[in-house]
């Protein structure tokens, strides 16, 4: 089919804009990149756009010797697979039993649980209550928080209700228990469904920067992107770049910066993310598909 | 998800046992025989009463005079002292338009764009379309601390790219201190939503575009209508009702559009001169409550904004049904 004029106009256009777009996307990870992977007082110089004009490991290896940042990292990992886990078992035995017909009081735990996503009680109540609970300041609130999430169960219901009954039967026939059953048989078969959840789970427990802010109070607890708040807003940068011991401090003080650092410590909190994204976009996307069919 | 809600409660209208009742066992006999099942459920159950149930009864906090070490009982009661001095607060009128403002903006500009990206993405195709696709939905798994990292540096006053850019095509003489003026506040903080969110946010539409039955297309062609014609005849009309139930969504959320970015950008409100412009309900909560420790009062602007929230979320609900109702294409 030939184009018309007015299409070729057009085509140039979309082509373009999404050219721009792609473009304002990308470059801001990229220079950051770029910037960890440059030495700072060079840096400092400005002009540094694509490609490291003075390339070093030194940003990265005084955020590996910080103390109080792989720390961070490892409460960070420890929260996100922790939590990940916990979140999906109990969300999805919660649905498992909600998908099955004549449960006693179902109704009710319908009710019970659809209502809290509707109306929450505000971030001062829940504070008070986790105060007195004594989850504040714990790395189980860490886990704790969001742990059964109303929406995934719905999301896990519905897959869970579209299973054959007939598979669950002839395990039970077997001698299985109802929690044999769950395990050995509807676990494995719901791979693409628990990897879905599992994923955006994953995200939020890595990405959660503001509760902990809110509730932990031990630097020891602190996962990494509440550190980074620190490290954003200067001033903590600056105090960390003279509590280094006197060995780091001798080598790399003259040549980091605050901003360096920064791009170091971002970086080292996004490539985790980064890097499994490009194999695991698919789920993602089938993810937000699910999700929005439910609307 | 109110529609999620609705078929929980469809399927459980079905009865669900299939003797009658007169055979059937007591509830307590099978709530024994199913134990199991009821087992399953009891963590989520418990979960839900703790983290969600009990913070809900904890409102209450904003009718009393509230003391972390005196507890719960034991603070006397206030009556609707702290609603008062909230509505009576120098703040108050500044705090609503902020919010309303920075909602309405957000919506405003973040409904259309990723209807605009996907319309676009529609056009092209192959490794160009995928590519755009997986670099665009990226900064939607960015935390927002990152996202302020980046806009900081690439904000920056020396060496900013933005300002290098500026000044290079000779748009403004002297680099502009993007983050410490008030009145380029509002529009840093859309921006960034919508460079966010708008890749992600094309997924839903770009699968609605797909599903469109091609013939149309063609038949279209065949009349003679051009591509960009197409796009306003077809395309468009076919994702409206998928986009007025967004844009409804959108409007009955409106006050729980996040105020994570808020905090980011004013370095966690410590930036006094973003307050008078940055400062929303959300916020306020949090810099009463969290920051300054008064937990009753915050409660109380917390309560305001909940109540708030429900009565927009009724209105949207409702208009969304009769919409439902109204329209048949």
């Amino acid at each position: 089919m030939k184009l018309s004029l007015s299409d070729k106009v057009m085509k140039t256009i979309i082509y373009s804009l999404l050219l721009v777009l792609a473009f304002i996307t990308f470059y801001p990870f990229w220079n950051s990149l770029v910037l960890s992977f440059n030495v700072g007082s060079d840096a400092a110089a400005g002009g540094i756009t694509f490609w490291p004009r003075k390339f070093t490991f030194e940003n990265y290896e005084l955020v590996f010797k910080e103390k109080s940042i792989y720390h961070a990292y490892l409460i960070t990992v420890l929260r996100t697979v922790v939590g990940t886990l916990v979140a999906m078992f109990f969300t999805a035995l919660f649905a498992y039993a909600m998908s099955k017909k004549g449960i006693v009081f179902k109704k009710f735990y319908t009710l019970f649980a659809i209502f809290t996503m509707f109306f929450q009680g505000g971030l001062i109540p829940y504070f008070v209550v986790m105060y007195n609970v004594h989850l504040y300041n714990t790395f189980w609130f860490l886990i704790l928080h969001g742990m059964i999430s109303v929406y995934n169960m719905i999301i896990f219901r519905t897959f869970f209700m579209e299973l054959p009954d007939g598979l669950e039967e002839s395990a039970k026939i077997d001698g299985c228990s109802n929690f044999g059953v769950f395990f050995r048989i509807v676990v494995p078969i719901s791979g693409p469904v628990i990897a879905t959840l599992s994923l955006f789970t994953a995200v939020f427990l890595w990405n959660d920067w503001f509760t902990p802010s809110v509730f932990i109070n031990n630097q020891n607890l602190i996962p990494l992107q509440t550190t980074l708040v620190q490290i954003i807003n200067a001033g903590a940068t600056a105090s960390l770049l003279t509590n280094v011991n006197s060995h780091t401090a001798s080598m790399l003080q003259n040549t980091v910066t605050v901003k360096t650092l920064q791009m170091a410590t971002m970086m080292v909190a996004t490539l985790p993310i980064l890097a499994v994204y490009p194999f695991l976009q698919r789920f993602f996307v089938k993810g937000v598909l699910v999700g929005s069919l439910k609307e | 998800m109110k529609q999620a809600a609705k078929e929980v409660f469809r399927s459980n209208a079905v009865p669900e046992a299939v003797s009658s009742p007169a055979e059937m066992p007591s509830v307590w006999v099978r709530f024994v025989r199913q134990w199991d099942f009821q087992l399953m459920i009891l963590p989520a159950v418990v979960f839900l009463l703790i983290f969600n149930y009990a913070p809900m009864y904890g409102i209450l906090l904003a009718f009393k005079e509230y003391n972390l070490f005196k507890g719960f009982a034991d603070s006397p009661w206030v009556g609707t002292m702290h609603f008062r001095m909230f509505f009576e607060a120098p703040e108050f009128w500044e705090i609503i338009r902020n919010t309303f403002v920075i909602a309405l903006l957000k919506l405003i500009i973040g409904f259309p764009a990723p209807i605009i990206l996907a319309l676009m993405l529609n056009e092209v195709g192959g490794l160009f379309k995928r590519v755009v696709q997986t670099i665009t939905y990226i900064p939607h798994f960015m935390s927002w601390i990152v996202i302020s990292g980046l806009a900081f540096s690439m904000l920056a006053v020396d060496h900013g790219a933005v300002n290098g850019l500026l000044v290079k095509l000779h748009i403004v003489k002297d680099p502009v201190n993007w983050m410490s003026e008030p009145k380029y506040f509002w529009g840093i903080l859309v921006g960034l939503n919508v460079w966010k969110e708008i890749g992600f946010g094309s997924i839903v539409y770009l699968a609605a575009i797909i599903g469109i039955d091609p013939s149309l297309y063609e038949s279209a062609s065949l009349d003679g209508a051009s591509r960009f014609k197409q796009i306003f005849l077809i395309t468009i009309p076919s994702i409206m009702p998928i986009m007025m139930i967004f844009l409804i969504l959108g409007v009955g959320n409106i006050l729980t559009a996040g105020y994570e970015d808020i905090l980011v950008l004013t370095r966690n409100l410590n930036n006094g001169i973003m307050l008078p412009i940055g400062n929303v309900l959300d916020t306020y909560v949090y810099q009463m409550g969290i920051l300054n420790q008064r937990y009753s009062y915050a409660s109380a602007v917390g309560l305001f904004k909940s109540v708030l929230s429900v009565v927009l979320l009724v209105i949207a609900n409702a208009s969304a049904r009769r919409f439902g109702k109204t329209s048949l294409w």
